[in-house]
């Protein structure tokens, strides 16, 4: 069955995983901008990535052929410093109207700080300028909740800024509902460790009645799996759900929000 | 099967603790407190798990001092 991975940092994986991506019937990846694990020492780092990410893994993606897309933006791991942050926000309008671009993303919060703060409401104000869509990661285990909160709270400040626009990634079962009883779409990662495994995926699906949700696998160069998305279809299955609920929440609701781009052809 | 397996695993995970002489840390401290919240009536479990891990302050901190998390809100 084909599906879609609307979250995976492809600048980590292997050639082999877009071959065994594709498959399993992944017929698109799209990729927001990321920590690459380590902090970058200056803008320039973030030109190179940029064009590593709507130039580069575009063409290794096709030669499986999986369309690929991308999200531009600083990740709030680097935004303390927000001076690196500033020029790295100045960067992205020359490579907005790429063919691949999809919108402003990941961006967020990490530690929940002022600054971190700051940056995002800059990136939020440059998706307004630009009419872009937004792609929000949300912090990790203990400041999950307490980041998601302020999140959905800066974006009432930016009236054009449309609900049905925005996805709020990396939702649990302590923030799925504040996310989509405001608006947002919501976003699962499947994750072996520190996020969500399918069952838990499932069970918020079946919750929520999969309205305004995608589940990804947010594969990068940590321990992530590229075929998780897949591997969730499967249990999905397993657990008595029809060919064409599994196809709406892993091909038809990515299609449906990242259509709103303008972009996101297949 | 799953659930028993898992369920074991943490109670050796405790066991092992203890004799490490490590059950003052805020993370065990935090992990028992939220092993008490699988007794509850309602199916809401997992949400309340992990809302007693989360930060339940609401405003910003003034300046992030690291990048990554630890599991458990420290009192």
């Amino acid at each position: 069955m084909n599906y879609i991975e609307p979250h995976g940092h492809m600048v980590s994986r292997t050639t082999d995983d877009y071959e065994r991506m594709a498959l399993a019937g992944c017929q698109a990846i799209c990729e927001p901008a990321f920590w690459a694990g380590f902090d970058r020492a200056s803008a320039d780092g973030f030109y190179d990535y940029f064009r590593q990410i709507t130039e580069y893994e575009p063409k290794r993606a096709a030669r499986f052929g999986i369309k690929h897309f991308s999200w531009l933006c600083i990740n709030p791991k680097e935004a303390e410093d927000t001076k690196l942050a500033e020029e790295v926000i100045g960067l992205i309008p020359q490579f907005i109207d790429k063919p691949g671009v999809l919108g402003i993303g990941e961006i967020g919060l990490n530690k929940n700080s002022r600054n971190e703060l700051r940056i995002f409401e800059q990136h939020v104000q440059l998706a307004q300028d630009y009419d872009q869509l937004v792609l929000i990661h949300t912090p990790h285990l203990e400041d999950k909740l307490k980041g998601t909160k302020l999140i959905v709270d800066a974006l009432k400040s930016f009236p054009k800024i449309k609900p049905e626009r925005v996805i709020i990634d990396h939702v649990e079962e302590h923030t799925i509902d504040h996310v989509l009883d405001q608006g947002f779409w919501a976003g699962i990662t499947l994750y072996p460790e520190s996020k969500c495994t399918p069952n838990r995926a499932i069970d918020m699906l079946e919750h929520r009645h999969a309205e305004r949700i995608w589940m990804n696998s947010a594969c990068d160069w940590g321990i992530s799996d590229p075929l998780a998305v897949p591997k969730t279809m499967q249990a999905m299955r397993q657990r008595g759900w029809t060919p064409e609920m599994i196809q709406r929440v892993s091909y038809e609701n990515p299609v449906a929000f990242m259509g709103q781009s303008g972009k996101f052809n297949l | 099967m799953d659930a028993r397996s898992k369920l074991i695993d943490l109670a050796a995970f405790l066991d092992r603790v203890q004799r490490a002489d490590q059950t003052a840390d805020f993370r065990v401290q935090a992990l028992k407190n939220a092993i008490a919240l699988l007794s509850l009536d309602q199916p809401t479990r997992a949400k309340e798990v992990l809302l007693s891990f989360s930060d339940p302050s609401v405003e910003p901190i003034e300046k992030a001092t690291m990048q990554g998390a630890i599991g458990a809100y420290r009192v």
